[in-house]
């Protein structure tokens, strides 16, 4: 179920089958440092976190080991209007974050996501992204959403193949 | 409809499952007696693992052959690989925004990594 990436630098994804774990993972042309700071400042984050058309703003943000963060996606108006939250279970400079992850719509489902940051040569550095759910149907249900207004599409193909009794 | 969602999963979650349906998407369809030739178990325990793909829609059995051949259900199988795809998308497409951002903080930041006066106060106590 690996898909691989089209071209050298393109983030890739890996569901192992029999865990509830989803691990991405994307090489950057910048240093560790800086790919980490981006996920821990407050407004780097917010510039690149949510889709470009669609306001994100940060509620809570304190990135540092024990520390929380909230952000909202949309908003009403736009027929969007989403947030998630977590905690910062452990930030470790340039190295490593850990941290919760819970969308506001399933407020039960917790996920834990692990984030290392690893140099390479040329000012390069990869980071992988390892998000554990609490099962395999939480996950899938993670992977069949994307947590993204597609979902309704995805879910109408879905339901035709149901139809046609194809499934 | 997620539901079905998870049947597929736990269908595939199985290495010996997986490959029966490795095998059917190479070689086309097959027996079970077939299926269960390349492996240390009996037709009974493959035939089980058929009535799990089959309830999970992966696979289907005609009803008339007389050996009635498993198929897989391509479209299903598609439509899978096609969610982790495009949760896969979904992150490169973050990324490539977090590409524009690190660009701007290369530019911003010639004195290097993480050395600038106003870096961010989040990071401090971070490593505590």
């Amino acid at each position: 179920m690996n898909a691989a990436a089209t071209t050298k630098h393109e983030a890739t994804i890996e569901a192992v089958p029999d865990l509830p774990i989803i691990i991405i993972t994307r090489e950057f042309g910048a240093s560790a440092e800086r790919v980490f700071r981006a996920h821990v400042d407050r407004d780097l984050f917010a510039r690149w976190v949510g889709p470009r058309s669609i306001d994100t703003t940060i509620e809570t943000w304190d990135a540092r080991t024990g520390g929380s963060w909230a952000y909202r996606v949309g908003r009403a108006e736009d027929g969007l209007d989403t947030s998630f939250y977590g905690s910062f279970h452990e930030v470790r400079p340039n190295e490593r974050i850990v941290q919760t992850f819970t969308w506001a719509g399933a407020p039960d489902q917790v996920m834990l996501e692990t984030m290392t940051f690893e140099p390479l040569e040329g000012g390069r550095c990869r980071i992988v992204g390892r998000s554990i759910s609490e099962s395999i149907e939480v996950r899938d249900q993670m992977l069949a959403s994307g947590m993204d207004v597609g979902v309704q599409e995805g879910y109408a193909q879905l339901d035709e193949l149901l139809a046609d009794g194809s499934a | 409809m997620t539901d079905q969602l998870s049947r597929v999963f736990q269908a595939l979650a199985d290495p010996t499952r997986r490959d029966m349906v490795a095998r059917l998407a190479a070689d086309g369809d097959a027996s079970v007696g077939e299926l269960a030739a390349p492996y240390d178990v009996s037709v009974q325990a493959v035939s089980k693992h058929v009535k799990v793909l089959e309830e999970a829609g992966l696979v289907s059995r005609s009803r008339d052959a007389q050996r009635r051949p498993v198929r897989l259900e391509a479209e299903v199988f598609d439509l899978m690989t096609k969610w982790i795809e495009r949760y896969r998308q979904q992150a490169e497409e973050r990324y490539r925004r977090l590409d524009a951002v690190l660009a701007t903080m290369d530019e911003g930041d010639a004195s290097g990594d993480g050395q600038r006066d106003d870096a961010p106060i989040d990071q401090q106590g971070a490593a505590s």
